[in-house]
């Protein structure tokens, strides 16, 4: 067992782990957090993402005991009108996806305001990439919904940016 | 257009009210974006332990020997279960339709009880242990040795042995009207055509999970299930404890799609585990364990043969279809469904075949039978308006039927030209060139392809329980499932509108096998189920209130009957506006909260519904068929070099009958689309025909379709009601997955000239 220091939604806690824990088997069955989902435990879904000092992980391939010190940031820690903008905008159905989705989103949001770009981004060099629908599909591709959400989703995204921008 | 007349009801149920058919937002929105909602995996236990299964390695023959001691020696593992050492469970029950619980089980291998292998990937061992990591890798360490046993495991030999499907209250096996091949060799033009349909999963994005805990005789099960009823009934008898001590509860389960629809090996072996060890246990599927435990849909084989005129009046249609089931588990995909109701052909022959392979059994997946039927229907009726040279859509026109065409029934709504019309419209099918490739955007070929979609919802019965409390607050409670629907949300416009209180006042507790029983989440059915029930114990509230208040001298209903009063403004109101809320009706007679429920605990009254809801259900059926119905609209791009495809816009137009909640109703169409685009271009079950084992069991491999996969999807419903339903809604659940691969597989051929019959549309299959 190694002990480890998680920083998770602002509050520090000390566990004993089996080193192979995975970040989000420690979120969940350590910390019991369960808000943050595991789909496929193979980071082929996206429903665990968290976010890890603002940039989003999935936490399923992650050992939590490296995650010592960093800040966590799961679901449960987000108060963001992008939550408010997903009901609006039914980007959600089982809502099984859903944490992950707003982690992803959110985490999203960062690397573009930081100006990366993306597979679908036509100029590489553009440090200013307007965030259309194509961009924010392609950004969010890592998400699945199977209950096909991801026009709800885009529109939460999408309006939850634009008001950010006038803000 | 086909409408069944008015019948007389109180119309209230008839208009929206200050809720019924507005888009108001999930009332569970905040607890699934915040990470609140509980789901089967999330319930925490001091306890607990967790469990991890091992497959069978071959696909038919007897475990001879299981090595656990390496297994065992893992620290932290408190038992690995196999045949040798695990708790009887009473056999699966034979299928009796007296007892649809009895369908539960979905196989008759009685898991762990018995040495026979029948699929590669049937559970052998269960391992149960301390921590997930111990489980996980003390499963990999069980060592089984086999006596291989011959065993078909490639659905293209067992299609050489193709069994008719006996014609059942379940099955259609064969149906015919006139002589459908005869007609066909006489027609003026015809299309004869072979289509395939691969093995397709669920893939929920929630794979099962259950948390079983055992205290003495009374078990606690919280399970990732669409059906709750069954899942306690089939516990109860398995185990054999009274159904009354078993408890099962699903407060939010992470999409099912007909998958969770059945008690699959995860949820019994979790309760049997957790009789074993005496520990509370937990076994949360491996996305590879989901796949090698949990049915999916089944492979097909499908003839469509179209005969018509030169002016395009069908005059033969003939729909056979040969499916694969499992030896020891599975049925017929009824994939000549929709050949029995969407167009007047005179002559028509449909007909179902299965084929038997030693694989898991298949199972219900969104719209089964129609999913796939319609792939093959819809596009063969695009190949004969290619061969016609007519316009797609004025040949499903022309041959648009005034009665169901087979039966010669009734439709208690349809109206397929005016959904085909608007659709055309706001799409802007008339800008269409119709001959293939003449389409292009820069380098892209673009295409056009259009289908209709058709999904008869399979009604059950569902009971409520309605408490009005004396401060106006109301409480429903119904084992129903919340899988994605927004089921609470619908129970609560219906009931907030019934009894004339704001949306806000009423609370919904669903997912509980301890409420009323509620049907299962499946046939797109739930919504009208559960809101019929609402409706009816409404009803009985605003009497009981009634009858309070009109023996009181100082109320201004005093005297009133029933027909005198309206429920709105939080109570009971004359037309005069002279009234009182439900509060001073309440609080004056001294009554802390009046309730009303539909149907009963006892088994003798559960009977006597399910014996009452049958005839109601045989008597309806007897007039009318129920159809929604629907068109797609579907834009793809495609790349002339490499063929790979895009689709770039979608419009879907349906007929669902009344919309309780636009912004609900369009998320299930919408996701029936979604799924139909994975169908059409990506999802394939792969299974290595040696060995039996599929190949692709994760979410790398088995492609479903993601954000960057869909485009925005445009969904209208006409929203009118049919009138011979309760609330006038038909269901919303299935429809949109209909019609949608043979819309893009259409749209495809219209880019590009290739016609793909053989689903997935894959690059290979264009170049």
């Amino acid at each position: 067992m190694v002990e480890v220091e998680l920083r998770v939604n602002g509050a520090a806690r000390r566990v004993d782990l089996d080193p192979r824990v995975s970040l989000l088997d420690a979120l969940r069955e350590h910390l019991e957090l369960t808000g943050t989902k595991k789909g496929c435990n193979q980071g082929a879904c996206g429903a665990c993402t968290v976010l890890v000092d603002g940039e989003r992980i999935a936490s399923c391939l992650a050992l939590a005991v490296q995650y010592g010190g960093r800040e966590i940031t799961t679901i449960e820690g987000v108060e963001h009108p992008l939550q408010r903008a997903f009901i609006a905008a039914d980007g959600l159905q089982c809502g099984y996806c859903t944490p992950g989705q707003v982690c992803s989103a959110l985490g999203m949001l960062a690397e573009h305001r930081a100006g990366a770009p993306s597979a679908v981004t036509a100029d590489l060099t553009a440090t200013d990439v307007p965030l259309t629908d194509a961009e924010i599909k392609e950004r969010m591709s890592g998400n699945l919904c199977r209950c096909g959400a991801y026009d709800g989703i885009a529109t939460a995204i999408r309006e939850t940016a634009i008001k950010e921008v006038a803000a | 257009m086909t409408t069944a007349p008015e019948r007389t009801r109180p119309a209230a149920t008839r208009q929206d009210g200050p809720n019924v058919g507005r888009p108001v937002d999930r009332v569970d929105g905040v607890a699934k974006t915040t990470g609140a909602a509980k789901y089967s995996a999330d319930f925490p236990y001091a306890d607990i332990a967790h469990a991890a299964l091992v497959h069978a390695g071959i696909a038919r023959g007897r475990v001879t020997a299981i090595d656990t001691g390496a297994a065992e020696a893992v620290p932290g593992v408190l038992k690995v279960l196999t045949h040798q050492n695990a708790p009887r469970m009473a056999p699966p029950p034979k299928v009796s339709i007296a007892d649809l619980s009895t369908m539960a089980p979905g196989t008759p291998v009685n898991y762990l009880n018995t040495d026979e292998v029948h699929w590669n990937g049937q559970p052998v061992a269960v391992v149960v242990a301390e921590s997930l990591e111990a489980a996980h890798a003390a499963a990999r360490l069980v060592r089984v040795s086999y006596e291989q046993q011959p065993a078909t495991t490639d659905f293209a030999v067992a299609r050489e042995h193709p069994k008719q499907v006996k014609n059942s209250m379940i099955d259609v096996g064969e149906a015919r009207k006139g002589d459908a091949e005869r007609a066909l060799a006489d027609a003026p033009v015809t299309v004869d055509l072979r289509y395939t349909t691969p093995g397709q999963n669920h893939n929920a994005i929630e794979p099962h999970a259950t948390t079983a805990a055992w205290d003495g005789d009374r078990l606690t099960v919280h399970d990732a299930t669409q059906n709750i009823d069954w899942t306690r009934k089939h516990l109860a008898l398995r185990f054999g404890v009274p159904a009354a001590q078993v408890r099962v509860v699903a407060t939010f389960v992470g999409g099912g799609f007909g998958g969770k629809g059945s008690v699959w090996a995860g949820t019994l072996l979790t309760a049997l585990a957790a009789r074993a060890t005496g520990r509370p246990v937990r076994m949360a599927l491996s996305r590879e364990s989901v796949s090698r435990t949990v049915g999916g849909r089944a492979p097909t084989v499908q003839r469509v043969a179209l005969g018509a005129e030169r002016d395009g009046t069908l005059t033969a249609l003939v729909h056979t279809g040969l499916t694969q089931v499992g030896r020891v588990g599975g049925g017929a995909e009824r994939v000549a469904s929709q050949s029995q109701y969407l167009y007047a052909a005179p002559a028509i022959l449909v007909r179902h075949s299965t084929a038997e392979v030693d694989a898991l059994p298949n199972t219900f997946m969104r719209a089964p039978g129609e999913a796939v039927g319609s792939f093959a229907l819809e596009s063969a009726i695009d190949e004969l308006a290619g061969e016609l040279g007519m316009d797609p859509i004025d040949l499903r026109v022309r041959n648009e039927p005034e009665r169901s065409p087979l039966s010669g029934k009734r439709f208690s709504r349809r109206d397929l030209r005016r959904v085909y019309a608007r659709g055309a419209d706001r799409f802007g099918w008339a800008g269409r060139d119709p001959k293939p490739r003449s389409m292009r955007d820069g380098r892209w070929l673009v295409g056009w392809g259009v289908a209709s979609a058709l999904h008869i919802p399979v009604p059950l019965p569902g009971d409520v329980l309605v408490r009005l409390r004396a401060d106006g607050t109301v409480l429903v409670r119904s084992g129903l499932q919340e899988i994605g629907v927004g089921i609470a949300t619908i129970v609560a416009q219906v009931t907030a509108d019934a009894l004339g209180v704001p949306l806000d006042v009423v609370s919904v507790e669903i997912g509980d096998s301890d409420q009323p029983t509620a049907p299962g989440a499946g046939g797109s059915t739930q919504t009208s189920a559960a809101t019929a029930a609402v409706l009816q114990a409404c009803e009985e509230l605003k009497r009981s209130a009634l009858g309070l208040a009109r023996r009181a001298a100082s109320s201004p209903l005093r005297g009133a009957r029933p027909g005198d009063v309206e429920t709105r403004d939080g109570g009971l109101r004359l037309a005069g506006g002279a009234g009182e809320s439900y509060a001073e009706i309440l609080g004056r007679a001294g009554v802390p909260a009046l309730e009303a429920r539909t149907g009963s605990d006892s088994r003798l009254g559960q009977a006597v519904g399910q014996a009452r809801f049958m005839a109601r259900f045989l008597n309806d059926r007897r007039r009318w068929v129920h159809p929604a119905t629907g068109v797609h609209f579907c834009e793809v791009r495609v790349d002339p070099d490499t063929a790979e495809v895009r689709v770039s816009r979608w419009l879907g137009v349906f007929d669902v009958g009344r919309v309780m909640n636009a912004k609900l109703a369009g998320s299930q169409l919408r996701g029936g689309v979604v799924m139909g685009i994975g169908a059409a271009l990506s999802e394939e079950t792969l299974v290595d025909p040696r060995t039996g084992r599929i190949m692709n069991p994760g979410l790398g491999e088995y492609h479903v379709p993601v954000h960057a996969d869909v485009p925005r999807i445009d969904i209208e419903c006409l929203d009118e009601p049919d009138p011979t339903t309760p609330l006038g809604l038909i269901g919303a659940g299935e429809v949109g997955i209909t019609g949608v691969a043979a819309a893009v597989a259409n749209a495809v051929h219209h880019a590009t000239g290739v016609r793909v019959r053989d689903l997935p549309v894959t690059l290979d299959r264009l170049l």
